[in-house]
């Protein structure tokens, strides 16, 4: 299952990751962090596809995605 | 699991100054990541503007100069003159690149300098506050021209991706847009294909990348993103405007 | 080998060459376009580049990069150039850069006229760009000192990492004089470690900056730069004496007027009247040591130049009030005419001189 990680102290709630994400599953925290901003998330990571394109518009590479590795047959 | 996206290794894992969604950080990460996969970091060498990105010079993990307003493509002619295997880069604004530095970034580019350019043409001047650039646009309204750009006291906006593809020695011009995802990825190719460009002698590179000032246009940055879109991309088409037959 | 008869401006660019200087980027100006011609074809044959560039502007950016990468470069340009290059000097000194600027100085101000003055003294020694720094600044007075200055030049930028500018005028670039060569020796360039060459594998990457946002930072920095300018200053002051032996009225003069004011000092000498010159090499820093000395035994000092009266300030600085010190200069491209310097130290010598 693809996973999203969001470096919540660089985030700065621009909400552009929660807007372009296909599925829908980028909110914002309810709780702020040091800079004073919603941090984006991911509740319901099982709906993630791993396509990136949260990380792809994010402007301060707070998140980091993961795939599980194809296996070679 | 496999990480299939992370921090690129060009680029210093330290904050950005940016203000939020500003697409300065986008762009910052792309070249990173080009650097990366080109597998040219050892050689790269940035030149860094007056403007907002003044401090690229220290978001670039490479050897870096910051150069007087403007004059970045003087700054790189004389570094890659003198050593013609790095692969050097300016990172320029409209202020830097269209007004003050109009002269040196024209002759830079008919000399078919062989360095790349990344443009960052986001309609105004944001770092002092938000004025008005040569890019900004006719009834734009910013801090200079409070009641919209009018074009018999101002003139019209610049196209310099146009332009700069008049003169023999620039190779490749290209314009693209940060306004939504399979936008950034065509933005991405080009900024790659540029510094291909580069490294195989063929001449002057140049990727003009609209992108957003959410403060100075009083937008938030999805809004910023759209404005872009319904705006800027009328006056400012995207597409290659001179680009060689093939990379060699 | 023999002596050889070549003109200033091109002794500026042989000077530079055997120096080690491969870099020139520069933009034609009168009268110091000989220089860029000569080098346009000196050059190439020492696997140099000239290039020639779009605006003084450009130019002094294109040194800004080429000094950052590690090279020995310089440009050249006169007045109106060197106004233009201002902002780019600062950025040089800030970013601690070597490089040698050369002024060949014409009449001035504005567009002036081609003919040679003195009048960028203050320009040169008073900074001329913003911020607090100095540039080195060495004064030739004959083809000869030339290649031996443009060779102090560069060790002293390499040496002190600051940018050096030879100063001459439209006389020293055109006039043509025997000059002794040399055998061309080995170009011995220090290595500087803190270029920023590409990071290869360099634990630290090298930045090329004269920003300094912080304020704390920037006084640090400032405050670095004045011990250097500090060092320079008590290890790099050149001057010529000339026939100062028991000299009662002392002429402070340099370049093409120290050449009219021996031929003056002869003229007296020859009746037994102690006059002496003392001809500053470095403008900046200025020679004031030597001139407090001969503050104690000198009754007078007269300042010659062909400005309206610029290094006169700084002969008063270093004569600190001791002695009276007296002006005489021609402008706009005039040069001082050794009979009218002379004239003018009659009167001093009377007792006449305001």
């Amino acid at each position: 299952m693809p996973r999203v990680t969001f470096r919540e102290e660089r985030c700065k709630g621009c909400e552009l990751c929660k807007n372009f994400c296909p599925k829908g599953i980028v909110e914002m925290s309810g709780h702020i962090n040091s800079m004073g901003f919603h941090p984006a998330t991911v509740a319901d990571m099982e709906k993630c596809t791993g396509c990136a394109i949260c990380a792809m518009m994010c402007p301060d590479v707070v998140i980091e995605v993961e795939k599980e590795e194809k296996k070679v047959g | 699991m496999k990480k299939i996206f992370s921090r690129p290794n060009s680029l210093k894992d330290m904050p950005f100054h940016y203000c939020p969604g500003c697409t300065h950080g986008i762009v910052h990460r792309l070249v990173a990541e080009v650097i990366d996969e080109l597998d040219i970091f050892d050689r790269a060498i940035a030149v860094a503007p007056v403007g907002c990105s003044v401090f690229c010079y220290e978001y670039f993990d490479c050897d870096a100069y910051q150069a007087s307003h403007g004059r970045a493509p003087a700054v790189a002619t004389g570094i890659k003159r003198v050593l013609p295997e790095s692969v050097v880069f300016t990172y320029q604004g409209d202020g830097d690149l269209a007004a003050i530095g109009t002269g040196e970034i024209v002759h830079a580019a008919a000399r078919g300098e062989k360095f790349t350019v990344i443009f960052i043409n986001n309609a105004i001047y944001a770092m002092t506050g938000g004025q008005m650039a040569p890019t900004t646009l006719l009834g734009q309204k910013t801090t200079t021209t409070p009641f919209g750009r009018d074009s018999q006291i101002n003139g019209s906006p610049v196209r310099m991706s146009e332009m700069l593809s008049v003169l023999d020695g620039a190779a490749y011009i290209s314009r693209v847009s940060m306004h939504n995802p399979a936008n950034v990825i065509k933005a991405k190719k080009s900024i790659k294909k540029a510094f291909e460009v580069q490294i195989a002698g063929q001449g002057f590179s140049m990727v003009e990348v609209l992108s957003s000032c959410p403060t100075n246009w009083g937008l938030p940055p999805l809004k910023a993103l759209k404005w872009i879109e319904e705006n800027m991309i009328p006056y400012y088409p995207l597409g290659e405007f001179k680009a060689p037959a093939e990379v060699v | 080998m023999g002596k050889i008869l070549m003109k200033g401006n091109e002794a500026i660019g042989e000077g530079a060459v055997r120096a080690g200087c491969r870099y020139f980027f520069g933009y034609p100006i009168t009268p110091q376009s000989e220089l860029p011609h000569y080098l346009a074809k000196r050059m190439p044959e020492v696997g140099g580049l000239y290039l020639q560039a779009e605006s003084e502007v450009a130019s002094i950016n294109m040194v800004f990069g080429a000094a950052g990468a590690g090279a020995r470069v310089m440009t050249s340009s006169s007045g109106p150039g060197i106004s233009l290059m201002q902002e780019g000097i600062s950025y040089v000194a800030g970013a601690e850069l070597p490089c040698v600027i050369v002024n060949m100085v014409r009449g001035g101000p504005g567009l002036g006229n081609i003919a040679p003055a003195q009048s960028d003294y203050f320009q040169a020694t008073r900074g001329g760009g913003h911020g607090d720094y100095h540039l080195i600044v060495l004064a030739p007075a004959s083809v000869q000192e030339i290649i031996d200055l443009m060779q102090d030049s560069f060790d002293l930028a390499d040496k002190y990492r600051n940018p050096v500018m030879l100063m001459g005028d439209g006389v020293l670039g055109q006039m043509m004089e025997p000059v002794e060569l040399g055998e061309e020796k080995p170009v011995s360039i220090p290595e500087k470690s803190w270029a920023a060459t590409g990071r290869k594998k360099r634990e630290k990457k090298n930045l090329i900056n004269s920003l300094y946002i912080v304020p704390e930072n920037c006084e640090v920095h400032n405050i670095k730069l004045g011990e250097k300018y500090k060092l320079i200053a008590s290890s790099e002051q050149r001057w010529e004496e000339y026939r100062l032996e028991g000299a009662e009225l002392v002429m402070v003069a340099y370049g093409t007027a120290s050449r009219v004011c021996k031929a003056v000092v002869d003229m007296y000498r020859a009746e037994g009247i102690p006059v002496g010159l003392i001809r500053p090499i470095t403008l900046w820093p200025f020679p004031n040591r030597r001139i407090s000395e001969l503050a104690e035994t000198a009754k007078s000092f007269l300042s010659v130049e062909m400005s309206m009266g610029q290094m006169v300030d700084d002969v008063r600085l270093s004569v600190n009030g001791k002695k009276p010190v007296h002006f005489y200069g021609r402008v706009g491209g005039m040069i001082p005419v050794a009979r009218d310097v002379f004239n003018e130290v009659k009167l001093i010598l009377s007792g006449g001189a305001k």
